[in-house]
């Protein structure tokens, strides 16, 4: 084994809990490898992205190869290769929340933040997206901002939003993935 | 918090217990939560497998199979260890009945999940989340625990022989893994791309053993079908499908929301009384009546429609996932069919060629014709494409991309044609403003 490969008994890239929680997950399965998407989610909300140490450490505690780890991530919408704000806010502009006002929505965080689709602000606390439905049709038009809905939105509800999650920004400290 | 919402017209069964408190084991106990499974422990899977099909339950996810035949279809002799697996990947756009379920009810779908284990001898089961639904998935999780700590699952559930165990997770984003053969991809922790059927997963499904896929609202309902019994449950719905059915009434309709109604129910009277009519005074253009992928109805063809799979199906659309999607008259339907297109080719798995090539052509095609620049031969080459695609894919997705475009082309070929030669987008609000400085 070369200096710069980790081994799960040794050394880690994650927090004791998440390395703990990953050592029970490969443990509730049939297959080892069911673990995989459910290990780089978790990995990717401490880290705030897959990067190459992530996608290292994965592919050794599943025993597959980086590769094919690569291979599989790269097919889900939610799991990245590049670091995004500490609040990555998703609009969903898909049909029904488009029919009430989802682009209005996602303009006004435009201007809000000065950014548009997939860009990040220069302090990385928020970065913006446009998203596909993401399961809440009938209190449309709806946002994530990382795991957390808003939903029946207007514009006006926008400048609101960006303060809140501003101030609890500022009440942890700097942002983590910048 | 997503809204409840209530309506005379609605027979609570599945959401009986939505708003009461019921992902606490304890209430989920005193509202009479774990019976059924107790009851189906008792009886044993022949009787559980006779009632599910008298009770003429339909799968919920979209194709409308009965779940009761399909629990028969697993073979009791093969010696691979059988599996349960929960369809909670809810991602159809105009779908989020799922979504309440998670939030509010989280036993029903553990205690769905433990039966139909039962029925068809499986030790293990796996309720699977979309990725978007993590707080949900935390929801899911302590309900499990509660129902480990309490002896409900684990080595002998209530107390029996029998072993059953669950497993929870979620997807990463990806409208392909609600597909069946999908999802059984992305639980293997693979791409979540489709299989070729035969074999059905009854017969090799998860990790190569026999397997039963249910979506969440199915198996969120099976308790209630033994509470009440198949008769009482069946009479409920219309003839051949049982029950009543979480309709996600949304769009450009006053109170938007998820009803439980019977099966059957009208959709005017959905639209009009139910969801309190097109909101700000306008008119009905047209609805979606079971998610995007579902053929687009016109104001006339709803008239006398009852709300089943097979009234629905006669009409020239499907009931699917039961999103109803209502659009009013000032909505341009080449732009909705855009949206629901560019959807579709985002989500493509990329698989089967007709569909990563056809949603691909389309949603150019489509977006050329919105901004003005489409020609007449488009509308039909849109056509032509669209027919192209059906039936030729391993999963439906590609029909389901191909379905409603084909609707509202035949549909709306009138509104397409306006779009022609440069001319403006009838609907586009600047556009609208141009036009009055013009004149």
């Amino acid at each position: 084994m070369s200096p710069n490969e980790m081994s799960p008994e040794t050394m880690t890239l994650f927090s004791p809990q998440l390395a703990a929680r990953f050592d029970a997950l490969v443990l509730k399965y049939p297959l080892k490898r069911s673990a995989l998407i459910p290990m780089l989610l978790y990995a990717q909300d401490e880290i705030g992205y897959l990067s190459d140490a992530v996608v290292a450490e994965v592919a050794e505690r599943i025993g597959i190869t980086e590769l094919e780890v690569r291979n599989v991530a790269s097919y889900y919408s939610m799991l990245r290769f590049k670091p995004v704000g500490k609040y990555n806010v998703q609009v969903c502009t898909n049909i029904v929340c488009m029919l009430r006002g989802a682009y209005g929505v996602f303009e006004s965080f435009q201007e809000e933040l000065g950014i548009g689709h997939k860009g990040v602000t220069s302090d990385g606390v928020f970065s913006l997206e446009e998203v596909e439905c993401i399961g809440a049709c009938c209190w449309a038009p709806a946002i994530q901002v990382n795991y957390e809905f808003h939903d029946e939105l207007t514009a006006g509800h926008v400048p609101g939003i960006v303060a809140g999650y501003r101030g609890r920004a500022l009440a942890e400290g700097t942002p983590t993935h910048a | 918090m997503p809204r409840l919402v209530s309506h005379p017209d609605e027979v609570k069964i599945v959401t009986r217990r939505f708003g009461m408190g019921a992902e606490k084991i304890d209430r989920y106990l005193k509202l009479g939560g774990y019976e059924a499974a107790k009851k189906c422990l008792a009886q044993g899977p022949d009787w559980i497998i006779n009632e599910m099909k008298a009770s003429n339950l339909r799968g919920r996810g979209g194709a409308g199979f009965p779940t009761g035949l399909k629990w028969s279809f697993v073979p009791k002799q093969n010696p691979k260890p059988k599996y349960v697996l929960v369809n909670g990947d809810e991602s159809e756009p105009g779908t989020c009945k799922d979504h309440l379920i998670f939030l509010h009810d989280p036993h029903a779908v553990i205690e769905g999940t433990i039966i139909a284990g039962l029925a068809i001898g499986a030790k293990m089961g796996f309720i699977y989340l979309r990725g978007e639904y993590r707080h949900l998935l935390e929801i899911m999780e302590m309900a499990v625990a509660d129902a480990y700590a309490k002896g409900f699952l684990g080595k002998n559930i209530f107390g029996s022989e029998t072993e059953f165990q669950i497993v929870t997770q979620t997807g990463a984003g990806a409208y392909e893994v609600g597909e069946e053969s999908a999802l059984m991809e992305s639980l293997e922790g693979k791409r979540g791309i489709p299989r070729i059927k035969p074999p059905f997963p009854a017969v090799v499904g998860l990790y190569g053993g026999p397997t039963v896929i249910n979506n969440a609202e199915t198996i969120a309902t099976v308790p209630h079908v033994i509470e009440m019994g198949a008769a009482a449950y069946s009479a409920t719905g219309s003839p051949r499908n049982g029950g009543t059915r979480l309709f996600c009434i949304s769009g450009h309709v006053a109170r938007p929301g998820v009803y439980e109604l019977p099966m059957g129910y009208n959709l005017k009277k959905m639209i009009y009384e139910v969801a309190g009519g097109i909101r700000g005074g306008r008119t009905l253009k047209a609805v979606v009546p079971g998610g995007s992928s579902t053929p687009v109805l016109l104001p006339e063809e709803i008239e006398n429609l009852g709300m089943d799979f097979d009234q629905v199906g006669k009409a020239g659309s499907m009931l699917g996932s039961g999103g109803v999607v209502v659009i009013d008259d000032q909505t341009c339907i080449v732009e909705f069919a855009l949206r629901t297109m560019s959807f579709y080719q985002h989500e493509s798995c990329g698989w089967c060629i007709p569909c990563r090539e056809g949603t691909d052509w389309l949603k150019k095609s489509l977006t050329r014709f919105h901004a003005g620049f489409g020609v007449a031969k488009d509308i039909d080459n849109i056509q032509y494409l669209a027919e192209n695609m059906m039936g030729r894919t391993f999963c439906p997705l590609g029909d389901a991309a191909a379905m409603p475009t084909l609707g509202f082309v035949k549909k709306f070929r009138k509104e397409f044609e306006d779009h022609l030669n440069g001319k403006p987008c009838p609907f586009a609000k600047q556009n609208k403003s141009e036009l009055v400085e013009m004149l």
